[in-house]
Parts: structure tokens; sequence; C-alpha cells
């Protein structure tokens, strides 16, 4: 029997030690009429058809392995260094649990509490948790800490219409029963209307003294950056929090979220070391300031000594949490991410100080490359038009790894041709999310895609093209 | 035993990393955009591998030893999940490839989907919820918008057992709603008479209840179709909290009992690592008239882009749906680990799982009941609660006992839960433990129980054993040092 060690042995003294004459009589207390259902599933495997049947299906895809990548809108193709996975595979790590016990637990709440050390330092923030499920997640947990934090008094969000859709999606999601109003993205009107330099400036006229925070993404869904100072300033004139999503891979190269004053900075930690997997599991990270540590949701991993003075680490501000709380809890999050937030702490401390900014400005200057390369040909087009039907203006604002390309057909069919004439993996349709950006699509370059494969995308562009 | 923090090792100029050269031009960099520093440890590859190779030795997990941590379902993790889930026909699947790329990763989905809805007797199934509470959330919102679909507004009262986990009073302040307590009965099920009364003073604003079944205390519910047939008489809906469907697989299933939403956690019953504390995947599965409520996308089977050489697989997202609960699909690579356990058992698998996690627990509880005060005392299903203190060594708590085991090289059993047992100790052997292994621990258990009688400061200083000493939790909520800073000058 697969995983269960009993003799039949065995089996009959524990059923004699309680008393019983079969395992049958154990299941009394529930109804007849549904005891002992017969499941319809297909027949149990040996290990080695299983592997053949699961080598099988993943076979039957094709993967960002299997040719050029340049696919990214939220999970991104980067190098995930061997001792990463090395320790992922440690059972000491991933067969244990929350760190309850701290006394055995000490890998698990050290990995953490240096997990925790460096988020605040790519962020620029003072306090990180323990995770989120995902980028998505933390962003609507944001939301409730900042509601926490105006005790409950404030019910409006505002979010940049350039936030990932899915994230928006989920902040609605999650908070459909808590009566806010979330506004910002509502209409392509505003994402029009705010789709030029200095366009979420626009986005502070929706602030006012019932805002709870203002939610802006940095580098924005469309790869772009910007000084958020201003946005910070006009958060805070009226009280409000400024959430900033990160990427935390551009952290390695620009200015931190907290050094423009942002209150809560979260994001997907998964391209440090998590792979793409098909969208998950991920990480979510959640740094803020000190002060409102209180409110935020989540694990929290704090230094203290034992009995014999020496330094150790435990779970702490539980007063905070779901299993003390109850429905006062400021989430119900429990399990959280941990073997993944393990992957992003090793991943840090393996490209360290110098290799984070190294790999982000691999991912930059390859990305500003194939932008001018594919802006040079003939039908496509790397500059945004300032859409709103007045201005005649083109603009070309900094960005980071990705960028908008106007296609001359329509986006499925410049993918399909790449990937069936090429076996390039293209890129994401924005006219998925965006009436405006209907024939664009958002490409993606990371340091995984060497110069020939940039220049390939090109030449394969040029044929679409013609 | 101590071991010094990644920022500790660090010496300037290191670094673990090899990367190619730019082999494009440089770009400029954004003007007053680019930090000026990156305050990141410096470490070489070496010194990265010692050092988390020291922090795994200061943990412990199933691989380790017997971790009966009651209501977590600590069972083996089988080595053959992890190399499935590796697999780079997984690994390196870009959530947004074109369907056609991606066939195998959604034919695992929807298989995955239909396995659940059979073993739980539902309708529907999302695999998006990224972990139990995450389920609750989805269960709980797609029952508050069930009843407004019908124009059924004024709902706003979840019940839910005094012997729940926190997360179900949680779950129901996120979703905007109010918890009205119920208690349990001398045997440990939901007192009816309460149950009713609150229905009635509630009708008309139920939206439903919350209830693990087994329940906390590991007892299965003597009365469920009662409560369910109550609580639907008034117009709520039933969610099941599948945190123990560990006692359930082929025993019964939640659908044919009267629940109407259920989430599974694949890291407790469907043996997926619990990795430190996650990633965990609660799919959520749902009866005919919530399924169109669930999270999307789902996937289905596109009849029209199918073909004799079989299905194609596509998302699709459903009429009423709440709305996606998280980016993406799901924990995908928790949702393979799964789908490999499942082909590995079959259904006779399953039901063996079950089986034999109740008769652990039965046989762990018959060993020690004895001397250790069981509150409860019914056959159990796959775990049972006692209590660790002791009538005539009143200075000896739950605390205590959890922290003398550590000594003798086992995880202890969950302590103070379920709230309703003074000084509890929640114990969950799980199937996959050995007579032996259970005969072990029971020992251990009359021995500490012994000590606290001879030697009760053995108890109180408990671990001795361990890395560190006992710590001071107290102090690290009052300093509150969250992360590491360099030493000023």
């Amino acid at each position: 029997m697969p995983y269960i060690p009993h003799s039949d042995g065995d089996r009959k003294t524990m059923l004699a030690a309680i008393g019983v004459r079969s395992v049958e009589e154990l299941f009394e207390d529930i109804p007849a009429h549904a005891r002992f259902p017969e499941l319809n599933l297909p027949p149990a495997l040996s290990e080695m058809e299983v592997r053949w049947e699961l080598e099988m299906l993943a076979g039957a895809d094709f993967t960002t392995a299997d040719g050029p990548c340049f696919l990214g809108a939220g999970a991104y193709h980067h190098f995930v260094p061997a001792v990463v996975d090395a320790f992922l595979r440690r059972g000491e790590f991933y067969t244990a649990y929350t760190p309850y016990q701290p006394e055995i637990s000490q890998g698990t709440l050290q990995a953490i509490f240096e997990y925790q050390t460096m988020i605040c330092a790519l962020t620029g923030m003072e306090a990180s948790n323990a995770s989120h499920y995902d980028g998505a997640t933390a962003t609507a947990e944001a939301v409730i800490t900042a509601i926490n934090v105006h005790r409950l008094k404030r019910r409006k969000v505002v979010v940049s219409p350039f936030v990932h859709p899915e994230y928006r999606a989920v902040v609605r999601t999650y908070t459909q029963g808590m009566g806010l109003t979330v506004v910002g993205d509502e209409n392509s009107e505003w994402a029009r209307g705010t789709d030029r330099p200095g366009r979420l400036m626009r986005l502070t006229e929706l602030l006012d003294r019932d805002t709870a925070c203002l939610i802006v993404q940095y580098p924005d869904f469309l790869g772009r950056i910007e000084d958020l100072g201003s946005l910070a300033e006009a958060a805070h004139a009226v009280g409000a929090l400024l959430v900033v999503v990160a990427d935390p891979i551009a952290l390695g190269l620009l200015k931190p979220p907290g050094q423009f004053g942002a209150d809560v900075v979260v994001g997907d930690g998964q391209g440090m070391g998590a792979g793409l997997n098909f969208g998950g599991p991920y990480l979510g990270f959640f740094a803020t300031r000190m002060e409102h540590v209180r409110r935020m949701a989540g694990r929290l991993v704090g230094q203290t000594v034992d009995a014999e003075g020496q330094r150790g680490f435990v779970l702490t501000l539980s007063t905070r949490e779901q299993h003390i709380r109850r429905e006062k809890a400021t989430s119900n999050i429990c399990t959280n991410q941990g073997l993944v937030a393990l992957a992003a702490a090793i991943y840090m401390a393996t490209l360290g100080r110098c290799g984070m900014r190294r790999v982000a400005e691999l991912c930059y200057h390859k990305a500003h490359y194939a932008r001018q390369r594919i802006g040079a040909i003939n039908g496509f087009s790397v500059v945004e038009d300032a859409d709103d039907g007045r201005t005649p203006v083109r603009y070309i604002r900094p960005f980071f790894k990705e960028f908008i390309v106007r296609c001359p057909r329509p986006v499925k069919e410049v993918n399909d041709y790449l990937l069936n004439e090429w076996e390039i993996i293209g890129g994401y349709d924005l006219g998925r999310d965006y009436a405006h950006l209907q024939g664009h699509m958002l490409l993606c370059v990371t340091e995984m895609n060497p110069r020939e494969e940039i220049d390939m995308l090109v030449e394969a562009l040029e044929e679409v093209a013609s | 035993m101590t071991e010094p923090l990644i920022y500790e090792l660090s010496r300037p100029g290191r670094c673990a990393a090899t990367l190619p050269d730019l082999d494009v031009p440089r770009a400029e960099l954004p003007e007053g955009l680019v930090r000026e520093d990156l305050p990141l440890p410096e470490v070489s590859e070496p010194d990265v591998v010692r050092h988390y190779t020291h922090l795994s030795q200061m943990n412990y997990g199933v691989d380790v030893g017997f971790y009966p941590l009651g209501s977590c379902t600590m069972k083996y993790n089988p080595k053959i999940n992890e190399e499935m889930a590796r697999l780079p026909g997984f690994v390196h699947l870009h959530p947004y490839q074109d369907e056609e790329t991606a066939q195998g990763a959604l034919c695992l989905m929807y298989h995955l989907q239909e396995f659940l809805k059979e073993i739980g007797g539902f309708a529907g199934i999302s695999l998006q919820p990224a972990a139990g509470a995450h389920g609750e959330l989805t269960g709980v919102l797609m029952m508050r918008a069930y009843h407004l679909d019908r124009g059924d507004a004024g709902r706003d009262v979840i019940l839910v057992p005094d012997s729940a986990h926190g997360t179900n009073p949680a779950t129901t302040s996120m979703s905007g709603l109010r918890v009205i307590e119920i208690p349990s009965d001398e045997r440990g099920n939901v007192d009816r008479g309460a149950l009713e009364a609150a229905c009635q003073e509630h009708s008309g604003h139920l939206v439903g209840m919350m209830l693990t079944n087994p329940n906390t205390l590991g007892l299965f519910d003597e009365h469920l179709e009662e409560v369910t047939a109550l609580v639907h008489q008034y117009g709520g809906l039933m969610y099941g909290d599948g945190a123990n469907m560990n006692a359930l697989l082929g025993i019964a299933r939640p659908g044919d009992l009267g629940f109407d939403v259920l989430h599974y956690n694949l890291h407790k019953t469907f043996s997926t690592p619990h990795g430190g504390g996650g990633p965990g995947s609660g799919p959520v599965g749902a009866s005919t008239r919530l399924a169109d409520f669930l999270p999307g996308p789902v996937v289905a089977i596109d009849r029209g882009r199918s073909s004799d050489e079989g299905d194609f697989y596509t998302f699709v997202d459903l009429p009423r749906s709440i709305g996606r609960v998280k980016s993406f699909y799901g924990h995908f690579g928790i949702l393979v680990r799964a789908y490999t356990y499942i082909r590995m058992l079959g259904a006779a698998g399953l039901r063996r799982v079950s089986e034999y996690a109740v008769l652990n627990a039965n046989y762990l509880m018959s060993q020690i009941k004895g001397t250790y005060h069981v509150p409860y005392e019914r056959i159990c299903m796959h775990e049972f609660v006692c209590e660790g203190r002791f009538a005539d060594a009143p200075d000896v708590r739950a605390l205590d006992v959890a922290k003398r085991l550590i000594d003798y090289g086992y995880h202890p059993p969950t302590n103070y839960f379920p709230l309703i047992v003074h000084e509890a100790l929640m114990i969950e052997p799980t199937e996959t433990e050995s007579k032996e292994t259970l005969d072990g621990f029971a020992e251990a258990l009359l021995r500490i129980a012994d000590e606290a009688h001879t030697a009760p400061a053995l108890l109180h200083e408990a671990p001795h054993r361990a890395p560190v000493r006992r710590l001071d939790e107290v102090r690290a909520a009052k300093d509150l040092i969250l992360r590491w800073q360099p030493k000023q000058q």
C-alpha cells in the first residue's frame, strides 16, 4: 500500500487495543446512506506509470525552454541559480509547516527574518511580513491595511488603470463585501485621459478626504517608470496612503518606492527564484513603515533571545492574526508562501548587491535594444500616441524591461506567426484589457534573451510586416 | 547552536552569481530614477550553501520525524510528487501562453477538477484559491453572492461553532458579514438547541453556516444531517471547511451530506508539502446551485476544437462568478503534486488513507487516554484532543508537555486549540505513521506525565535538546526587531 506502513498484524492489534472488531466500525457516526461511496476514479498506477503519464502531459506543452520568450505581463522568465532549488529540495525545509514551535524551527524563522530584511532593503521600507499568496492578493491586503489604518472611516480606493488588470480584479473581489468604492480605472476614458506625460497626476484629482489609499504600479503594467514623489505628496495631502506595486527585479536598478514616500510596497516576487510554473505558486511580498506594522496582515518574524540569552527568532505580533483575534483579525491569512519566500531569500542572497543590479541592467539594456530595433521596422511602432483624440504629440517614456508595440496586424495573428513559423513565444495582447490599445502588444525582454534571440524576433517581425 | 545572519557573512565585493556579459549596446539610464545603493548581502556560493545547510539543520520536518500537529495533516510527502512538479514542460510554462501550447497542463487541471468533484460530491470546482483560508474567503463570498443574485439582500449572518478554526470568523469579517458563535454540546457536536435558536433569531439574515466536519475535536457530528437541514430550512447555505478531509476520502462525500460549498487543503489531505508555511492550495467545490459563482477561469473542454485525436482544453469564466481571487489560475505546481498523488492511489488507495488515518488516531488515543484526560471521549476520526494538564501537578501546562516532547525527538501537537478545551493538545498522527512510531510517541507522553510529577522542572525548562532553549516571545513583541540593521557606530 503506497505510503501506509501497516501490516495485517498491526491492524488487528490496533483494532483490539481500540476495542472494535473492524475498521468499518470506526465510521458509525456517518449517516449510513452516505457511508463508503464508490468513487469513480481511474485505477491506481505504479510510480513508473505515473511518471510516464505526467511526462507525456508535460511533454505536450511548448514552453519557454523550447523557444525564445518575449512574454511577461506579471510573470517573468528570469534565471534561477541552481543553489535555489538545491535548498527547496531539502526535506527539513519543505516538509515543515508554519514555525509554531520556534525551538525546532529556527531554520525557517531565521530564513524569513533574513527575507524580511532583504525585502526592506529592496523596497526601501522598514518592515516586511513573511509573504502573501501572490502580488494580486498582497495588493488586496494593502487595501485592507489602508482601510484599517483609517479605522474603517474612509471608504474609497483610487487605483491606476495601469496596475495589472488581474490585481485590480482581485482587489474588487476581496473588497466586494466591505462597502468600498474602487475608482480610477473603471472606464477607458480615464485610461485615455491618463495616458500621457504626467498622466498619473490625473488620478490625483480623484483623491479626497474619503480616500484610504492610492494604488499605482512601478514599473506600470505597460512597463513604464516615472517619479512617484508627486503622487506620494498628493496622497499624503489628503491623508491617504500611497500603495506601490513593484517588480522586485526592477528594484535592483530603480530608486526604491520607499524613497519616493510610499507607505506600502507590494508585488510579486516570482522573478526571484520561483520560475514560471504556469502561474503559480508565486510570492506576494508586502512591506510598510513601522507605524503601520500593527495594521498589516500575515506572519511576521521577530528577533528575541532564548532562556540562555542566545539570539533566536519567533513569530511575533500574532495578536493581529486570525488564530488569536478571530473575527477582529487584520486578515484571515494562515498558510502563506513560506517555501517561495525561502527561494526569494536564497535568490537575493546569491545575486546580492552587485548581482541584482546586473540582472536589472541586463533586462534594461536588452529591452531598450529590442525596442529600438523593433521601432525601426516599417509598420511597427513603439512610440505611444497621446490617444485622447486631440493631441497630435507622441511620446517615448522611460521604461524598464517591457514596452508597447503597435502591430500592423491583429496581435493574435502576429503571435501565431511567431509561434508557428519561428517557434517564438510572442507578447501579451493589450487589447484584452484596454480598448484604446487594440492592436498593441506588450513585449518583455529579460537577461534570458541573448542578442541572437532579439535579432531573431526582429527578423520574424520584419516578415510579419512585409 | 546559532548561525550568523547572511548579512553578518557579507564581505564587500563577493557575489555568488555569474551572469553573461552585456551583448547589446548600453542604453542611457533613466535620469533621477536610478537607486544609489542596494543594501543586500555580498557572499560567495559556498557561503550561501553552508548558511542554508546550517539553517536546514535547525529545522524539523516530516522527513525528520513524527509531526502530529493537529488539524494540519502532516503526512509523508511522496518524492515522486516533487519530481513531477519539476518536469520542464510544467516549470517553464508561462501562464499567458496560447492555450494550444499548454494542453498538457490544462489536461492535468481539468482532470484534477474532475477528481475533486468526484471525491467531494460536487458539481463544480475552482482550483484558483491558494490556501485553506483563501478557499474559505472564496466560499463565503460565493454564498453572499448567491443570496444577492436572488435579490435577497438582507442576509449578513454566518454561524460559526465555538470549536472552529480562527480563519472561519476572520473570513466572515473580511466578507463584510457578522459572526454568530454556536456552542458545542457535551458530546462535542453542534448544540442543536442553540443552533435552532440562532436560526430563529437571525431568520431572514442568515447567509449560512461554516462547519468543519469532522470538527476540530476530531469528531464527526452525530447529527450532521439535522444541522444541515436546519440551516437550509432557514434559507442558509452550508460551508464545509475541508481541513479535515483526511478522514473522509472514500468514506463520505460532503456534497452528499448537505454541504453546498467546501474547500480542500491539497497540502493536508493530498500530500503536497507544507513548505515551512506554504505554498498550499485550497480548491473550492460547489453544489449545482453555487457552481456558477466559482472564481474563474476554470478549465473546460472546448467541443468545437476537440477531435478524434483528443479533447481541446480551454479556460472559461463562469456566468455569475464572484471574480478572480488571485492572479492566473492557482498554485499549478501544487496541483501537479496532488494529481500525482491521486493517480498513485486511485479510489481504493484513497479510502485506505482515511481508514488508516482514523485507525492511527484511535489507537494512539487508546494508548494515552488513561493518563491524559480526553474531554470528549468517543470514537474519533483522524485526530483527537486531550488535556495537557494533571490534577496533581498544577504547575504543569500543555505548553510544558509540548516543549518536553521536543527533547524526546518529536514535533509537538497543536496546543491551546480548540479553545473550548483547557490546555488542549490536539494530536493528528496521519496514516503514514507506523504502529512503532505511535507506540514510541505514546511512551514518551506517558514518561512526560511521570516527569510532570517527579521532576516538573524538566518540563518547565524544556526543551533541553533543541538548537535553542525556550524563546522569549514577550520580548520579541515588545522590542519588535523585524529586520537586521547594521550596528550604529
